[in-house]
């Protein structure tokens, strides 16, 4: 008698317990499912309005006119990649060595400490005080007016956290074996560093770069103050006089991301230009896709190269 | 006569195979010694007051439960325990003649003379053939004759070239479990060591991986100082001339291992090896 009353509080309990399980199950699926769905549907909706227009001719090959309410955005599409370039070179060597110094060689204790504190405060300043940081240093006190160079820099200064971070956790996650066969062979922390943990790092920095290399390329308010809001109305790609104004590789000339372009033309509410801003708004996250493709894709080649076979 | 084809036979076998001899002493030639080594972890006190000496043609044992500081002794003999961060590591170390336990001993060289095998295979993520020739690109060796040599003669002493020599050029990771630690002592023999560490060696691996890194240790003894951590008793029986019992960061018995094996003189040694505890 008692034996079956436990016996059916006991399969009460089951019960509630899978219907419980099974109420989190659904709600959870809801919620990722919703979540999905925005993002889907966000994306769809861009590309719909935005395709069409990446394929009229000359929209990714003619620079803008009218002040960028016609013509194409073959200019703003280069400064967006070049500034990315200029932003990476300044970016890697600093963070590699950053992240190096900290995982190597850094003792424990406050230096770690007071480094990892600042790299943190580095990452979570909102873009547009570093705009304004870079715009007051570099374009104002250093003269640089609004020029690629300042815009690299701002973004290099947030650039600059997200690849540490990364490049540190590429560097921690090399199995301490690794390590500890180089040190026992006599050599030193300097050539392990070189020619043991960062090869064997590789793959995840070069996912990691890839995809900071996506946020970079979108960024808009870091560069309102310091690249400027405009590209020079015609550029020479063949000169090599970096000083002139004209010149395409001229660091010290203003220029203007993608995202800048449409902050700028959407800012000025012409009904004429809609179909350009959508048509760079596709362009700008079919790019940001693509970096995230392609650093899954690099990184994962990069591994198999290094462990297959 | 027949003495004399006994005495070619026996230096015949001794010389591929080292010693023979196991379970008693063979030298007295030290070859590395520590005094009163003490090491530090912090605060935490991990190893005191151990001194042991290490004979040239011998393998010593070091066995004792867990966590009571064998690693712990085997890395400070390559000073490895000064790339632990907050280690520290008192006493005299004697090699060669001299204490190596300073400020200015010169790591780098030292730790060409004493190598180090540890538990989980840990080839780099190179060739079979780079893997050897890495470390001493790295000290100075350019000519590819002497490094292909070089190459030759680590895979054969550590008994692996015949099963690689096709596929020098294919990356470590696809030998088997049993392959990668042989390779790590091949790249270890590629510096000429006087000494060898070996943390738990054979953990990972199969039985038969394991009686191969266990003939290979024989052979390599022959001019050297073995020393290996293991778990496994019989592994030490079967190799090593001399055993040291390490229990709560004390060593507390050292002799021959046959000795120690069978006539234990210490109640926790002997405890250890009824398996009162492990
Ligand atoms: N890197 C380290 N930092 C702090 N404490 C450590 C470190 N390595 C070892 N210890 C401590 O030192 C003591 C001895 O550890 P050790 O690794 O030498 O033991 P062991 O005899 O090798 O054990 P096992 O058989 O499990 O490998 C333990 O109390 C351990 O917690
Ligand atoms: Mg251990």
């Amino acid at each position: 008698m008692g034996n079956s009353q436990t016996t059916a509080a006991q399969e009460a309990r089951i019960e509630r317990s899978m219907r419980n399980d099974r109420i989190a199950t659904g709600v959870l699926t809801a919620i990722v499912a919703l979540v999905m769905a925005i993002v889907v549907s966000m994306v769809l909706y861009i590309l719909a309005q935005g395709v069409g227009q990446l394929f009229q001719p000359g929209f990714l090959t003619e620079a803008s006119r009218a002040n960028g309410t016609e013509g194409g955005i073959a200019y703003q599409l280069f400064d967006s990649f070049y500034l990315l370039i200029l932003t990476l070179i300044i970016s890697l060597p600093i963070s590699l060595g950053g992240a190096v110094f900290l995982v190597e060689y850094a003792p424990e204790g406050p230096i770690t400490k007071i480094a990892s504190t600042a790299i943190e405060t580095l990452s979570s300043l909102p873009s547009i005080v570093v705009g304004m940081f870079g715009f007051l240093m570099f374009s104002v006190n250093f003269g640089w007016g609004y020029s690629l160079i300042s815009g690299a820099i701002a973004l290099t200064m947030f650039n600059i956290p997200i690849l540490t971070r990364v490049i540190q956790q590429a560097l921690e996650d090399v199995p301490s074996s690794q390590r500890d066969a180089c040190l026992a062979m006599g050599l030193t922390r300097w050539e392990t560093t070189l020619h043991v943990l960062i090869p064997a790092a590789m793959p995840a920095i070069v996912t990691g770069v890839v995809l900071s290399a996506g946020r970079v390329f979108g960024e808009a308010a870091a560069l309102l103050f310091t690249s400027g809001m405009s590209s020079p109305a015609r550029l020479n790609f063949l000169s090599l006089n970096f000083a002139s104004p004209t010149c395409a590789w001229n660091i010290f000339r203003p220029g203007e991301s993608l995202a800048v372009h449409i902050y700028k033309i959407y800012g000025e509410g012409s009904p004429e230009a809609q179909h350009i801003v959508w048509g760079t708004a596709a362009l700008l996250m079919i790019c940001v896709l693509l970096f995230n493709v392609l650093s899954r894709i690099a990184g994962k080649a990069l591994a198999r190269r290094m462990t297959a076979e | 006569m027949t003495t004399e084809t006994d005495q070619f036979l026996k230096s015949v076998d001794s010389s591929e195979r080292g010693p023979r001899v196991t379970g008693v002493a063979i030298s007295d030639e030290v070859m590395l010694e520590t005094k009163d080594v003490n090491v530090y972890y912090g605060d935490h006190h991990a190893l005191h007051d151990t001194s042991l000496a290490f004979h040239k043609d011998e393998i010593t044992a070091l066995i004792g439960p867990s966590g009571c500081g064998k690693s712990t002794f085997l890395r400070s003999l390559n000073l490895m325990n000064r790339e632990i961060k907050g280690c520290r590591v008192t006493g005299e170390i004697l090699y060669d003649g001299h204490n190596i336990n300073t400020k200015t001993e010169n790591l780098y060289e030292l730790r060409k003379s004493i190598g180090m095998v540890f538990q989980q295979p840990n080839p780099f993520h190179k060739s079979i053939r780079e893997n050897i020739t890495f470390a001493p690109k790295r000290h100075g060796v350019r000519d590819k004759a002497v490094l292909d040599q070089m190459v030759e003669e680590s895979l054969r002493g550590a008994a692996l070239w015949d099963e690689v020599k096709d596929k020098l050029d294919k990356s470590a990771f696809a030998l088997s479990g049993g392959q990668q630690q042989r390779l790590c002592i091949a790249r270890t023999l590629a510096m000429k060591p006087d000494v060898i560490l070996f943390d738990e060696p054979c953990s990972a691996l199969d039985p038969i991986s394991t009686l191969a890194i266990e003939d290979l240790m024989l052979s390599l003894a022959k001019d050297r100082a073995i020393i290996i951590v293991t778990h496994n008793m019989e592994q030490a029986s079967r190799v090593s001339n001399r055993t040291a019992f390490f229990y709560m960061g004390d060593m507390v018995e050292y002799g021959e291992t046959e000795q120690i094996f069978q006539r234990p003189k210490d109640k926790r040694l002997n405890d250890y090896l009824t398996g009162m505890f492990s």
